[in-house]
């Protein structure tokens, strides 16, 4: 733990809100099209109408605000599914909510031939929440209820089936492929700021409720049972937990399509970090995936400039040795 | 309604699916006493814990805590009153003594009252009852099985509860372990009056520590009450399906059961056997 004190701890926190407000400042100026910090400011200031203060109000500042939006809101929910799972390599993607949020976008554009990002925003979200709750049920059937081991297999098990179908049908209509394909890699840009702003209200209800459980996640981290006898309605916390999951990870798939890797891999940063008391883990956790994937974003567009990596690859890029990593180490922090 | 007991059990029912555990189970745990559940394995005494702690729904029937059902009382009231440590618990990586006793003072939390100085003289009390106030600032996870033992129970007392229950506190522990953890329960229950409900696997120590023992065989009480009283051949014949000799602990009195069987007999009379 890197942090210890509490006056460490807030300044911490200090420290982590500038530099995620100026990665998204590095993210606003930097990219294909040459622009200056001097370009960024007058485009809001003294708006001239020119091609490079247009990309900054219409492209970029949607595309940082999506990015640390998204982020914030993967990373919550990997802390969330980590803690109720007791499975340190839980996030949303192995919970089918990726594979449910794909699977409806799949099925509108080839059933409805809708490709408009608006729609598959609410589809997303949908199929995201659909997938979720399936999971969540299957996971709850039994004398025992919601176990780790049953929520983590039903999800297992729905991811895969969503996956198939999506290829089923993507192999059997070519059209739909490639207008989804982008959409499946996982993308913060081309997002209007119209996009975020229709989940934003989600997005902030869920933050807000992971704040307000998170002193219930550090009994509940304690064992299903000392939980219980310190006087926790553990089966009520699972179904809010639940909720906030659906909410954050729903409405991150919708705005960015599916993103792997920062709900898993943020948590353990931020537990290397702060320590294992969630009331820190969370709001840390928000900045830092804010700023992961500001970077991952930020980066796309440099590596083979002038085309741009969709930044699902990014993540999973960096993500990616982390993982093996964490994996070897045993999770020994 | 008989203040004399602090937990009582009427016509308990208690299944895992369609196998019956405990069948209408009627037992008084009395008030300030420890009492200590025997049995062999799998006869159901961890079940019937577990169940009067409320981690566990009966099938029928139902726990009174101090006269009232606890399926009517809301669980956080329950909480300050009876505290539960199961079985071979285990806290997050990382988590320090401290933290780890603090979370015993959730149930008195709420969300415009979150810590208050009585929670943290409860906590001092307890990490200073435990002997842990030095290690208070270490991992659970570095800790030896003795000493984590103590830090959970520490929470528990934190807890501040009239009641604790606790499923096989000495597993896993050497001998020098187990006697402590049972010394220091034991000096709660004389210093505090506190009322201690455990499952022990050794039938001598449980002799030992224990005011009142309940002996559960076939889904029912086989023998309640003093050790002195209920423990016999006969009772460890019938309960744990075993021979012995039941003598009297030279250094307590209490009872103490060494088993029939094989091994190394080096006294000059005749072999022990079977038939005696």
């Amino acid at each position: 733990m890197l942090l210890k004190s509490n006056l460490q701890k807030w300044s911490g926190l200090l420290f982590a809100v500038i530099l995620l407000l100026l990665l998204m400042c590095v993210s606003i100026v930097y990219g294909y099209t040459d622009t200056t910090w001097k370009m960024a400011i007058d485009a809001f200031t003294s708006f001239d109408g020119s091609n490079e203060h247009l990309i900054i109000q219409t492209v970029r500042l949607p595309r940082a605000l999506i990015a640390a939006a998204v982020g914030a809101s993967l990373a919550i929910a990997g802390v969330l599914l980590q803690t109720i799972t007791k499975n340190p390599l839980a996030a949303p993607e192995i919970f089918g909510i990726n594979a449910g949020a794909g699977f409806a976008v799949v099925i509108t554009v080839t059933l409805f031939s809708l490709s408009n990002l608006q729609i598959f925003t609410w589809i997303s979200f949908l199929g995201a929440a659909v997938s979720f709750l399936l999971v969540y049920i299957i996971g709850s059937i039994g004398r025992d209820g919601l176990t780790p081991m049953k929520l983590t297999l039903a999800g297992a098990a729905m991811s895969a089936m969503f996956a198939s179908m999506t290829q089923g049908f993507l192999v059997i209509n070519e059209t739909a492929l490639e207008q989804v394909l982008f959409w499946l890699a996982g993308s913060v840009s081309g997002r209007k700021l119209e996009t975020l702003l229709s989940v934003l209200p989600y997005l902030i209800v869920g933050w807000g409720l992971a704040l307000l459980i998170s002193n219930k996640l550090n009994v509940l981290s304690m064992g299903e049972d000392v939980a219980k006898g310190l006087g926790l309605k553990t089966g009520m916390l699972k179904i809010w937990s639940g909720l906030i999951i659906v909410l954050l990870s729903g409405g991150a798939v919708a705005v960015a399509g599916p993103i792997a890797f920062i709900g898993i891999v943020i948590p353990h940063i931020t537990r290397a970090v702060v320590g294992i008391d969630h009331r820190w883990v969370i709001p840390f956790s928000a900045l830092f995936g804010g700023m992961l994937l500001l970077i991952a974003d930020t980066a796309s567009r440099f590596i083979i400039m002038p085309q741009e990596v969709p930044v699902g690859v990014m993540t999973a890029v960096i993500g990616t040795p982390f993982f093996v990593y964490i994996a070897r180490k045993g999770f020994n922090k | 309604m008989n203040t004399n007991q602090a937990i009582s059990t009427k016509q308990l029912t208690l299944s895992y699916g369609d196998t019956t555990i405990i069948n209408e189970l009627d037992l008084e745990i009395p008030k300030g006493e420890i009492t200590v559940f025997i049995g062999g394995n799998g006869c159901g005494k961890s079940t019937l814990l577990r169940s009067i702690a409320r981690l566990l729904k009966p099938k029928s029937g139902a726990v009174l805590l101090d006269g009232e059902a606890i399926a009517k009382l809301s669980t956080k009231d329950v909480a300050r009153k009876m505290a539960i440590l199961p079985q071979s618990p285990s806290a997050p990586e990382g988590l320090t003594v401290l933290q780890l006793v603090k979370q015993g003072r959730y149930p008195y939390q709420t969300w415009l009252k979150q810590w208050t100085s009585e929670d943290e003289e409860k906590v001092n009390n307890a990490l200073e009852a435990t002997g842990l106030m030095k290690l208070k600032d270490r991992a659970v996870d570095s800790l030896s099985g003795g000493q984590r033992q103590r830090a959970w129970i520490a929470m528990t007392l934190a807890q501040d509860t009239d009641t604790i229950l606790l499923d096989e506190p000495t597993t896993y522990l050497d001998m020098t372990h187990q006697i402590e953890i049972l010394d220091l329960l034991f000096e709660l229950n004389e210093k505090e009056q506190r009322t201690i409900v455990m499952v022990l696997h050794d039938l001598n120590l449980a002799c030992r520590y224990a005011h009142n023992v309940v002996a559960i065989k076939d889904q029912k009480i086989y023998a309640q009450g003093k050790p002195e009283v209920v423990i016999n051949c006969s009772l460890v014949k019938n309960v744990f399906e075993m021979e012995c000799e039941v003598t009297v602990d030279p250094l307590f009195g209490t009872p103490l059961c060494i088993p029939y069987g094989k091994g190394r007999c080096i006294l000059k009379q005749e072999r022990l056997s079977r038939n005696g």
